[in-house]
């Protein structure tokens, strides 16, 4: 069981504790009206499926909060957490691939 | 005395006999033995017969790694386990076992006709086999197949025992209590961090236990071992035996099955049979030791043929001698410590065949000394013995080329092909393993966890390495803690140091074809098998695994693993390394369900939610249905009464006069803040902005693909609050969906979202005389203003309150809100008031058939994740004039506006019987089959309108109003017209009564 931790409570706490909300930075259109029939399918389904860092939604059932997190889907680990609304981290940050590399 | 016993040796205790029965034969045995180790001191090997070949068969092992001596065990009803393995299972007075996969007996095996035709079940038989003609399938494969084959039989009572689980925090979780474990132990603990230590065994001391002669620091071992395993006490460290590290999962959490009671004769009372602890540790020591590897040849699996070290450990920790006459074939110079110690303790060793050319001076004289000869350089060709090995044919191997053999009789054959790490827990964590050349096995290499692996586990052989490097891991985690220790040495002497060579099968003069050499026991998978694997196309070890079941035992392996890559590589003509290793997954050792369950059974699976009003339905005869984690009352039955009488009596009664319902456990949600209305308009189909705070309005809530995900009628309080009511089932997923959306896409909005199920008690009241019966009890409400659809703050019954006037049934309706703990006080008090009125108390049942008589919908019921509004024929509650809500796009999606989606309509059968929900449709019933379905039957009922009324999702079902459908049911196929779902008062003439 993952250990995961919540931006909100600042807490390091058992994946039991959380949920799953899906893939993460796909904002919903502000005009859906304005989307064609196939930019409002790539909305709704089309996702990246990475191999490697992810980035997700997760929802912290205790109190409540979604927030980000970036997660590698193969080591399964996660390397960070962040608030929702927060810019997506880099990728290319040192940091963080030094951590998905291990 | 047992016939195999030797007074006074081992850790069993002489002058405590143990009496327990083997296929209803009453045996001797001793506290401290196991079922195996009794059965050796008696002089029995046969213990079972194997899973496809029904081969007689032994025990191999004196470990948890067994695969052939599985017994089922029994302690009474419901008490009965099967696969049980003898070399685990602790004698206890009483214990009742039998072997496994015989018919009629043990010793003769119907079954084992199997093992005469074992051409037919070569590798990939049973994906050949599926190939034949279609017929054979029903009428010989599977009764014959499944008569023959399995493992056991299932137990067939509910289990009687109670199993507990637990939580763990430690510092430093060593796994494995052998000298190596020890050795980190002692060192991780000298700083104060919370150790825990954990072992499989009754007792610790792994493979010292076996080999009493070492001396470490001038104790002997068994000395050595009390004097540090109470220093680890005193040192406060937590030392956990019968405890198997099952799992090893992210972060550090290690899965311990501990058994509590299968050792005693007399469980205490209340007891629980084990114990799941989930533990979490900051640094893990892996010191699992390693396994040893059979030696594959010709009659390897004869009762009698066992591992060389299992021999030592009967002989050591249980004082049996597994035979009088010994003959011993290795690769391994551990084998001749085996053989030593057993000519020492009486037995006269018949040879060790050694497959190897040079032996070590010393092992040669210890041999000659004995007077046992050594068969350098030989291979084993074969072995005799129908249910007991008689003899062993050995034969010299020159240059590749083996030379003529000779028969030498034995009463048992101990092998060593060498040892493997134990790596399964380190294999969970899915670190990577390197293949060692030299040792010929898989060594652990990259981590992925803040994990030491020490000792054997990690290829090291004899005592003083092993300890010096236990030491040296408990010493890293303790580094990995931020904490100093300081190393600690350790003096060594008998120690019984080796090295050994690795073979594929041994090499024969005899028709390989022919040689039954095993290689998985369990799945009785032999050398052959997997050469025609390779053969017959198979690459990889993870599809020669697959295609010949290699592995795929309940002993994942343990034995066969690389036995089999060793083969596999051979016979591609690879390097090991290049053939690939299978993953080990969890659990370590098979464990019982009822430990994975723990508390999670019966009452306590899952909280079961209480509504205030529940007591009076229990007193007055209530029967209940869960729903969602809700029983609740699902009609009252009368003495006499069975449900569908009950049913139509409530329903009735609600119709002509006054029924009352507790809806205390709709989901509700209130939506308050200046943005409330906004937040509204832009989640619910409907709009709100015109709603009217008094007013209450249906509405409908789809997920942005466009379908229905909830519903519920929704009152305006105010301007800034909304009293939300959600499906019973949906309150916990509507209140996420609400949150998701205010903290991610809008959080510019000023909304608070609470949710408040609990904290009201919801009392329906419906029928024509609900207005009547209501009204005196009212106070704060001004009935000229209270049409249908209307909400208010007041109080009834001088209880505060929030009034909704709307209908579920099709007439006058109220939904009485009080605060929760006023609930049961507000049902009493309109009992009361409606005795004049005959009030009637209904169910679930109830309110489910009047719903459905004036069509409207469950969500979740009629409704199934791919249903539009328009699809349930609710476009009316869409807010076509704003410009957006969740979903609204979708509803232009071309395929939701394609011709042909089912659509919800009504169903009657022709004949009046009743449909099953679930059941699909057909418009010809004549069609050649597969048939093609057009939709199904989503709700079903008696009804108070004298016939039964049904709704069904049906292609194109809008524009087929008064079509005959058909519907296929167990008992044959109705025909059943198409109407409007709506069945009662489709004027809603009664609703303005
Ligand atoms: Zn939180």
């Amino acid at each position: 069981m993952l250990l995961i931790h919540c931006p909100y409570c600042d807490d390091t706490l058992p994946e039991l504790e959380f949920t799953y909300a899906g893939e993460a930075h796909i904002a919903r259109p502000a005009d859906p009206s304005a989307l064609s029939d196939a930019e409002w399918r790539d909305f709704l389904f089309i996702r990246t499926n990475a191999r490697g860092p992810h980035y997700e939604r997760w929802r912290h059932v205790g109190c409540g909060r979604f927030f980000n997190a970036l997660r590698d889907t193969v080591s399964d680990r996660f390397l960070m957490t962040y608030k929702a609304g927060e810019a997506r981290p880099d990728l290319n940050n040192p940091t963080l691939t030094r951590e998905a590399a291990e | 005395m047992s016939r195999y016993r030797i007074p006074g040796k081992g850790r069993v205790d002489h002058g405590a006999p143990v009496s327990f029965t083997f296929d209803a034969k009453i045996y001797a045995g001793l506290r401290g033995d196991t079922v195996a180790s009794a059965l050796l001191a008696n002089g029995v090997h046969l213990m079972g017969r194997s899973f496809k070949y029904h081969r007689p068969r032994g025990a191999v092992t004196a470990g948890s790694e067994e695969p052939n001596a599985l017994i089922g065990t029994s302690r009474g009803k419901g008490r009965f386990e099967p696969n049980t393995r003898a070399t685990v299972q602790e004698l206890r007075a009483g214990l009742v076992a039998e072997s496994q996969n015989k018919w009629p007996s043990l010793s003769f095996d119907l079954g084992a006709i199997n093992d005469r035709a074992y051409m037919l079940f070569s590798a990939g038989f049973y994906y050949k086999t599926f190939m034949w003609p279609k017929s054979f399938w029903d009428k010989v494969y599977e009764p014959v197949i499944r008569g023959a084959a399995g493992l056991g039989k299932s137990p067939t009572e509910p289990d009687p025992d109670h199993y507990a689980s637990r939580y763990l925090h430690t510092d430093v979780l060593i796994v494995g209590a052998g000298p190596a474990g020890i050795a980190a132990a002692m060192a991780a603990a000298q700083s104060g961090a919370d150790v825990t230590l954990v072992d499989e065994n009754p007792e610790m001391g792994g493979s010292l236990l076996s080999d009493p002669a070492v001396q470490i620091d001038g104790k002997s071992a068994w000395d050595w071992i009390d004097a540090q395993l109470g220093r680890l006490r005193a040192a406060g460290v937590r030392l956990m035996t019968r405890t198997t590290a099952i799992g090893y999962y992210h972060q550090n959490m290690v899965g311990l099955c501990q058994r509590l009671t299968d050792h005693l004769d007399s469980p205490p009372k209340g007891a629980p049979r084990e114990r799941l602890w989930r533990v979490r540790a900051r640094q893990v020591v892996l010191a699992q030791g390693a396994l040893e590897k059979p030696l594959v040849f010709d009659g390897n699996d004869r009762p009698g043929v066992m591992l060389a070290g299992a021999a030592q450990t009967y002989l050591h920790k249980y004082g049996v001698r597994v035979g009088d006459t010994p003959a011993v074939v290795t690769s391994h110079d551990s084998a001749y410590h085996a053989a030593f110690d057993l000519a020492d303790n009486g037995a006269r060793v018949a040879a060790i065949i050694d497959t190897r050319d040079e032996v070590r001076p010393d092992l040669l004289d210890g041999a000659r000394s004995r007077g046992i000869e050594v068969l350098a350089g030989h291979t084993v060709t074969t072995t005799t013995g129908r249910l007991r090995v008689k003899s062993v044919r050995a034969a010299a191997v020159r240059g590749g080329t083996v030379g003529g053999g000779r028969t030498v009789p034995c009463d048992c054959l101990l092998m060593c092909g060498g040892w493997t790490p134990s790596l399964h827990l380190f294999s969970h964590t899915r670190g990577s393993l390197v293949w060692d050349g030299g040792g010929q096995t898989f060594l652990p290499d990259r981590k992925t966890e803040e994990v030491e692996i020490a000792g054997a586990g990690r290829g090291l052989w004899g005592y003083d390495p092993v300890l010096a490097d236990g030491a040296a891991a408990g010493l890293r985690a303790l580094e990995g803690l931020g904490r100093v220790g300081h190393p600690a040495g350790f003096h060594v002497t008998n120690d019984r140091p080796g090295t050994g060579t690795s073979h594929a099968e041994l090499p024969t003069d005899g028709n390989p074809g022919k040689a039954r050499a095993f290689v998985d026991f369990q799945n009785d998978v032999t050398a052959k098998d997997i050469r025609l694997a390779v053969r017959e196309g198979m690459r990889s070890i993870e599809h020669v695994k697959r295609y010949t079941t290699n592995g795929m035992a309940t002993d994942q392996g343990k034995m066969s693993n690389i036995n089999g890559l060793m083969i596999a590589a051979d016979a591609l003509g690879k390097a090991p390394p290049q053939v690939g290793l299978t993953t080990f997954r969890p659990p370590y050792t098979p464990t019982s369900f009822g430990a994975f369950c723990g508390y999670l059974r019966g009452e306590t699976f899952q909280p079961t939610r209480k509504t205030p009003i529940d007591p009076w339905a229990e007193a007055n005869g209530a029967v209940f249905e869960p729903v969602a984690q809700w029983l609740r009352a699902w009609y009252f039955p009368k003495p006499g009464e069975d449900m569908h009488e009950a049913v139509l009596r409530e329903c009735k009664a609600t119709r002509a006069s006054l029924g009352i319902f507790d809806a205390s456990t709709l989901g509700k949600i209130e939506v308050a803040g200046p943005d409330a209305v906004e937040f509204m308009n832009r989640l619910y189909t409907n709009p709100w902005t015109k709603l009217q705070p008094g007013r209450c309005r249906y509405g409908l809530l789809l997920g942005e693909d466009g379908f229905i995900r909830d519903d519920g009628v929704i009152g305006r309080l105010s301007p800034d609050l909304f009293h939300v009511t959600t499906t019973t089932g949906g309150a916990a997923r509507v209140l996420t969906m609400m949150e998701d959306y205010l903290q991610t896409e809008w959080p510019d909005l000023d909304v608070w979202l609470t949710s408040t199920t609990e904290q009201w008690a919801t009392v329906a009241l419906n029928g024509p005389n609900a207005l009547r019966m209501l009204q005196p009890l009212v106070q704060g409400v001004d009935w000229n203003d209270f049409p249908h659809m209307s909400c208010a703050d007041c109080t009834v019954a001088g209880l505060p309150a929030r009034l909704f006037r709307l209908s579920f049934t099709g007439e006058i309706g109220f939904e009485v809100n009080v605060p929760a703990r006023h609930g049961l006080t507000l049902w009493t008090a309109l009992m009361e008031a409606g005795r004049p009125y005959d009030i009637c108390p209904y169910g679930t049942e109830t309110m489910h058939v009047l719903r459905a008589e004036k069509g409207y919908i469950i969500v979740g019921q009629d409704t199934d994740g791919t249903v539009t509004p328009a699809d349930a024929g609710l476009d009316w509650a869409i807010g076509k004039a704003k410009a957006d809500f969740v979903g609204k796009r979708s509803l232009s999606r071309p395929d939701i506006v394609a011709k042909g989606r089912k659509q919800l309509v009504g169903l009657l059968t022709e004949d009046g019987s009743l449909l099953q929900e679930g059941a699909q449709i057909v418009l010809d019933p004549d069609q050649q089959t597969p048939m093609k379905m057009v939709g199904h039957v989503t709700s079903s009922y008696h009804s108070t309108m004298g016939h039964p009324i049904a709704m069904a999702v049906i292609e194109g079902g809008f524009d087929r109003m008064g079509e005959t459908v058909f519907v296929p049911m167990p008992d044959g196929v109705r025909k059943a017209k198409i109407t409007s779902t709506v069945f009662y008062d489709p004027d809603n003439t009664r609703l303005k009564a």
